[in-house]
């Protein structure tokens, strides 16, 4: 019997395996039971209302995905009255995202939702910062720490940094938000992409730019989730192109404590079932008996101290 | 309520038994499928892997209602139109290859019980996706009208399956100019002088979804619409395929997948 238990702080996951928030709802109930799932991560919600972007939202390149969706968001009422009872129905931790413009705006919304039933709060700080440039707030490491800050003031439920590969500084900001009190970091994003079409001219988002998803984008967050465990003590969730079994032992071994898994979910739905039984199946066969023990066993050793973290000069 | 018992979509691989030319641009797909994922509303869809081909991937699952299915049989049909990379790899299917399929999705077309006389009106491939409704009126006892619009007399398709469920089948084409929109309006109002007509059923056509709102609102008839629009899960969850609806006096949006892909015509925004 493999122990497939992950604690991320204080709470203890069943599995490894979650969604990641945006390619998740109660409807993937619909398809198989999803209190099989290690957490559930609902789609992110902001304060004000919005109705998202203009279509096409989403367009596919090779084997990955490209989307501008627009963070639709019918606001915390709506979220509270209508989609937190759901959940409550499951025995499975229930993670509520948030996005703002601004840290004040992060903050408000974390205190309104720190109500029973949400057992963290993913910070979605891929958004834009409008009191300054207008680039994302985990772009750089203090506007990070400003938002994550603000945020751990006002609430005590655990609150985990979902930041962005869209970034030069990627271990400065994932240490800015240990720093400033994040209890877990979401390790990473979608990466700004875009892609037009030769017929028409058009770009094939609404939107123009997006965000790419997918397969291509494993080794880039794999090895963001490297770098970064290099220099936090949080857990770390990896998020990037995870599609099966091989690909959550990968990040595993990088140093992440647990995975989400998004766009393969649209090509199967019942792809976080599939990955379940085959990390269950790999550590039988590889005598692990608590998955846990492999988080960051990355063979790393006869490598020299200075060349991993580098950016450039590869 | 018990989690299995919410499981009604199911992802099945399913073996072809043909996949042959209707004519120049259509082709019709037969699968022999697993019976659990048959219990299917007509209007409901199916979201399809499409295979590689020659080097050509189409990452994404692409949408296709159903055009005829039989749990005892344990069969499922497309009947679809060659436009892109996604139903050019389909159309090379052969039989005996295994295609993997996600379904059923959304929400099919509603009859009511006090319905007694429909009338279904589609254009080109449309018409596949209100045969099953045919199918499903007749084994109901109700009397059925169906307009069938096509640029010619060769494109005009399920003639034949339309014909075994009805005895009032009309045929406009563009070619001999009857499929315009001022013949099509003439049309259904000498049909609703000679007979009571309880709902309007449509798919595919912009220009018949403007004329049926016009129809429908003037006669205080109700109608419903298949829409369509690009997806990326299908099952409700990313919100790509979002159209807007007129709702009292407001624009919402709502996605096709999940809400629809069946919507009152009233509801319905021309595109």
């Amino acid at each position: 019997m493999v122990d497939l238990r992950i604690n991320i702080g204080d709470i203890i996951l069943k599995n490894p395996i979650m969604p990641a928030s945006g390619t998740f709802s109660e409807d993937l109930a619909s398809v198989f039971d999803i209190d099989l799932l290690g957490a559930h991560v609902a789609k992110t919600i902001t304060t004000e209302i919005r109705s998202g972007n203009a279509t096409p939202r989403v367009s596919e390149s090779g084997y990955n995905m490209l989307n501008s969706i627009g963070i639709p968001s019918k606001g915390i009422e709506d979220f509270k009255k209508n989609i937190l009872p759901i959940y409550k129905e499951y025995n499975t931790p229930f993670i509520a995202s948030v996005s703002a413009p601004s840290a004040d705006g992060f903050a408000y919304i974390c205190d309104k939702i720190s109500v029973p039933g949400v057992d963290a709060i993913e910070i979605n700080i891929s958004c834009p910062n409008i009191e300054d440039d207008g680039k994302a707030f985990a772009m750089r490491p203090n506007s990070t720490f400003k938002v994550i800050e603000k945020v751990r003031s006002i609430t005590n439920i655990p609150i985990w940094a979902k930041l962005t590969p869209n970034t030069g500084e990627i271990m400065e900001v994932a240490k800015a938000a240990q720093d400033a009190g994040a209890n877990a970091l979401v390790v990473a994003n979608t990466i700004l992409a875009m892609q037009i079409d030769i017929k028409t001219y058009k770009p094939s988002l609404g939107n123009i730019m997006g965000g790419l998803s997918g397969p291509g984008l494993k080794p880039i967050v794999l090895r963001m989730v490297y770098q970064c465990s290099k220099v936090v003590d949080i857990p770390i969730i990896g998020c990037g192109g995870i599609s099966n079994f091989e690909d959550v032992i990968e990040f595993i071994l990088a140093g992440s404590s647990a995975v989400q898994v998004g766009t393969a979910t649209f090509i199967n739905p019942c792809v976080m079932l599939s990955i379940l039984s085959g990390i269950k199946g790999y550590c039988e066969e590889n005598k692990v008996s608590k998955i846990s023990d492999l988080i960051g066993l990355v063979d790393d050793k006869n490598t020299p101290d200075t060349f991993a973290l580098m950016e450039i000069d590869i | 309520m018990d989690n299995k018992s919410r499981i009604k979509i199911y992802e099945v691989d399913t073996e072809v038994i043909s996949n042959n030319y209707i004519n120049n641009d259509y082709k019709h797909l037969i699968l022999r499928a697993p019976s659990r994922a048959l219990d299917i509303v007509p209007g409901q869809f199916f979201h399809l892997q499409c295979p590689t081909f020659e080097g050509s991937i189409s990452f994404l699952r692409r949408p296709m209602s159903v055009y005829q299915f039989s749990k005892k049989e344990k069969q499922i049909e497309f009947l679809y139109k060659l436009h892109g990379k996604g139903t050019r790899a389909i159309s090379n299917l052969k039989k005996n290859n295994i295609f993997n399929i996600v379904g059923p999705l959304g929400k099919g077309f509603l009859l009511e019980e006090n319905y007694k006389n429909i009338v279904l009106i589609a254009r080109g491939v449309g018409l596949a996706t209100l045969a099953p409704l045919g199918n499903l009126a007749f084994e109901k006892g109700i009397n059925l009208t169906v307009i069938c619009s096509a640029r010619s007399k060769e494109h005009l398709m399920s003639i034949d399956l339309f014909n075994s469920l009805s005895n009032k089948v009309i045929t406009v084409t563009d070619n001999d100019g009857s499929s315009s929109m001022v013949n099509l309006e003439l049309l259904i109002n000498n049909l609703m002088l000679s007979q009571s007509v309880d709902a309007f059923f449509t798919c595919g056509s912009n220009r018949i979804l403007k004329l049926l709102k016009k129809l429908c609102g003037l006669n205080n008839i109700p109608g419903q619409i298949a829409l369509e629009q690009q997806m990326a899960c299908g099952i409700g969850m990313c919100f790509c395929c979002v159209r807007p609806f007129e709702i009292g006096n407001k624009i919402i949006q709502k996605r096709v997948c999940n809400e629809g892909p069946v919507f009152r015509i009233s509801e319905a925004l021309p595109w």
